[in-house]
């Protein structure tokens, strides 16, 4: 298992993609911090960078490496070694040079300029979305066969969960204005990473946002200790479900 | 020569004079090894315009009712103590100074406003460098006339609004002066209602449970440099006109229903210079008219300024928006205030011929932000990716946010330090 996890990883590395969004991230990281004089505006650039940006390279990167990998899982599937651990080494070498890409691209930066809570909540999301979107990549591949719709499909889940998701939840909200929808939501969030992880750094950034009612309602979850496990037990479900869901599809899967 | 026996002249008259003054107006001591022990026995002996000056140590005078106008001096803080039962000094003379003292445990009713200084029907008193603690309420003035509260240290130790009075508390009074005053935990830090004409100038009230400064039905006062802070909703100013507020700070009062400043029936006014830092909303106005605002800085507020489609002419200019997490909400398209040259660091336009001015108009509510006001739980949604579209889109075609609500003249730096 070791020694796969050591070939894509080299692999990826050769492949030099990595290399570039990791200085792309270092890049704009150094940038958004000191083109703004007020640090605050810089956080809140770097966070739709992590919101957006991570999920989409994690998910297309991981889909089109799985596609062209297929020879190469083919080659490893005839050797005697189990179905399982050739995927999970996959899904591993994968999601940690992804996750390392993002530690050094934006983490650097982001514990040069804010050391703190805010900095440290920021730099573990980050890591945490880049492998659920290497995880729903790979349960995306697994499931299609065909390449082009398999990418498709990928940029239509990263579309889903940063863009759809919201826009359906403000269409709830407004059909069900007349009930108080403050505590469900708390629960509505958690089927969303990107949002569970958009409100974990907010808590901790911006006190004057989460405002009135709902945002005493979140800051009384998420401000907790019990409610910080509970929503990082949540993200560690988003790797593991689709990660579970995918290795089950892989055993079955006639290559 | 002549000269000189004129100065002569007049320096017997003077000697003459200040000597019959003297004669009159005596100081009697009061304290353990004095003439008298208590301040009422020393106040039954005194005539107007005597002095009392009283040694350090407790008093318990029950209710010292002073009724000369005398001029009561401590040294050293000496306590008087209401015992949670009576209302500790109640003044009803005019001309009486209150100085030095350091009163204690007023009693508590749901009938009586007792205080821990009261003054009755009367003019030009002055109370000043006293310290109050633990009182129902602190200073109360009632049809009070150029009187002054000056320098004394208000604070009361209540949890519940009920069990609370006000830490300076004016009903119906004229020409006051309350400077530097520091008021803490009381229900309302200053309250006033029907009062006409006064000064409020260099108070620090905070930590009240409901309002650092409350007034009603009070016109023509000028609030200059108070802080008011940490207070349980802010301050709220109701039906007035003619306020005058200058270089104010309101800062940190949170919670949902509090407001750095909130303005209702409000008219003819000027606030200018005041800071508003760290507030769920910096100021709220409902049915406002004619006020001029400017030089007011507006910073890591929640809301800058919520401005309800009740308000008419109002001016809003050289003021700068920064950090706000939304800079103006309303809850009407109608527009009929005028906002101008103000700074907005969300100001996302080009200055072309460099004079400072912004070239397109800065729309300063954002479609988020109504959304939020109609449906507050949508705030979950904040900085998302599907509210910036939206907001970008709407910045664009204004069709929900009200389309005259804009700056015109948005100014490319910050005008205030």
């Amino acid at each position: 298992m070791k020694k796969i996890i050591k070939y894509v990883m080299t692999d990826i590395l050769r492949n030099r993609i990595v290399l570039i969004y990791t200085v792309f991230l270092f890049i704009t990281s150094l940038s958004m911090f000191s083109l703004e004089d007020n640090v605050n505006k810089g956080l809140l650039s770097l966070l739709n960078i992590i919101l957006i940006i991570v999920p989409l390279v994690s998910i297309i990167f991981s889909t089109i490496y799985v596609y062209n990998s297929a020879e190469f899982i083919e080659l490893l599937v005839s050797q005697p070694l189990r179905r399982k651990s050739i995927w999970l080494s996959l899904f591993t070498g994968l999601a940690s040079s992804l996750a390392l890409a993002f530690l050094v691209g934006t983490g650097i930066p982001v514990l040069i300029y804010q050391a703190n809570n805010i900095g440290f909540m920021m730099i573990a999301m980050g890591i945490l979305l880049s492998i659920i979107f290497v995880a729903i990549a790979m349960l995306a591949a697994v499931k299609m066969r065909d390449k082009a719709k398999g990418i498709g499909a990928a940029i239509l889940l990263w579309l889903y969960f940063t863009l759809l998701f919201d826009g359906l939840v403000l269409f709830l909200l407004f059909q069900f204005a007349d009930y108080p929808l403050e505590k469900p939501m708390v629960g509505v969030t958690a089927l969303n990473p990107v949002d569970l992880g958009r409100i974990l750094i907010l808590l901790q950034m911006d006190v004057s946002a989460m405002m009135g009612y709902t945002g005493a309602v979140f800051k009384d979850f998420f401000g907790t200790y019990t409610g910080v496990m509970v929503s990082f037990v949540a993200m560690f479900m988003w790797i593991l479900f689709p990660l579970w869901s995918s290795t089950r599809k892989f055993n079955r899967k006639d290559l | 020569m002549e000269t000189t026996v004129s100065m002569r002249t007049i320096f017997m008259i003077w000697l003459f004079l200040s000597g019959s003054l003297l004669a009159h107006a005596k100081i009697l001591h009061v304290g353990i090894h004095q003439q008298f022990i208590t301040i009422q026995a020393a106040l039954s002996s005194a005539s107007n315009g005597d002095t009392i000056w009283v040694e350090a140590g407790n008093y318990h005078e029950k209710n010292l009712l002073i009724n000369k106008s005398i001029y009561l001096k401590g040294f050293g803080y000496p306590v008087l103590d209401g015992e949670k039962k009576y209302e500790v000094i109640s003044v009803k003379a005019n001309g009486v100074t209150i100085d030095g003292f350091k009163v204690i445990h007023s009693g508590v009713s749901s009938i009586e406003d007792y205080g821990g200084i009261k003054l009755y029907d009367c003019s030009g008193v002055t109370v000043q460098n006293n310290i109050l603690e633990d009182n129902f309420f602190g200073v109360y003035v009632l049809h009070g006339n150029h009187c002054t509260i000056r320098n004394n240290r208000v604070s009361a130790y209540s949890v519940e609004e009920q069990q609370s009075g006000n830490g300076i508390h004016c009903w119906k009074s004229d020409s006051l002066s309350i400077i530097g005053n520091t008021i803490s935990g009381h229900r309302d830090g200053i309250y006033f209602e029907f009062v006409t004409n006064s000064i409020i100038w260099r108070n620090n009230s905070f930590k009240n449970l409901r309002y650092g400064l409350h007034f009603m039905f009070s016109q023509n006062n000028t609030y200059v440099s108070n802080i008011f802070n940490n207070n349980g909703a802010g301050v709220a100013v109701m039906y007035s006109h003619g306020v005058k507020m200058f270089n104010n700070y309101f800062i940190e009062n949170w919670g949902d229903a509090a407001y750095g400043l909130l303005l209702k029936e409000i008219s003819d006014s000027y606030i200018g210079g005041n800071h508003f830092e760290k507030n769920t909303t910096g100021i709220y106005m409902e049915g406002a008219s004619r006020i001029n605002m400017e030089k007011n800085l507006f910073k890591d507020n929640g809301w800058g300024l919520k401005i309800q489609a009740s308000c008419m002419d109002i001016t809003l200019s050289k003021s700068d928006f920064i950090g706000n997490t939304f800079d103006v909400g309303t809850n009407g398209s109608l527009v009929l205030n005028n906002f101008n040259g103000n700074y907005w660091d969300k100001y996302e336009g080009y200055d072309l011929n460099r004079d400072a001015i912004g070239d397109i108009p800065y729309r300063p509510v954002s479609l988020y932000s109504m959304i939020v006001e109609k449906n507050p739980p949508a705030m979950m949604l904040f900085r998302s990716f599907i509210t910036s579209l939206m907001d970008k889109t709407e910045k664009i075609i204004p069709s929900i946010t009200p389309e005259n609500l804009k700056d015109e003249h948005p100014m490319m730096k910050r005008q205030l330090n």
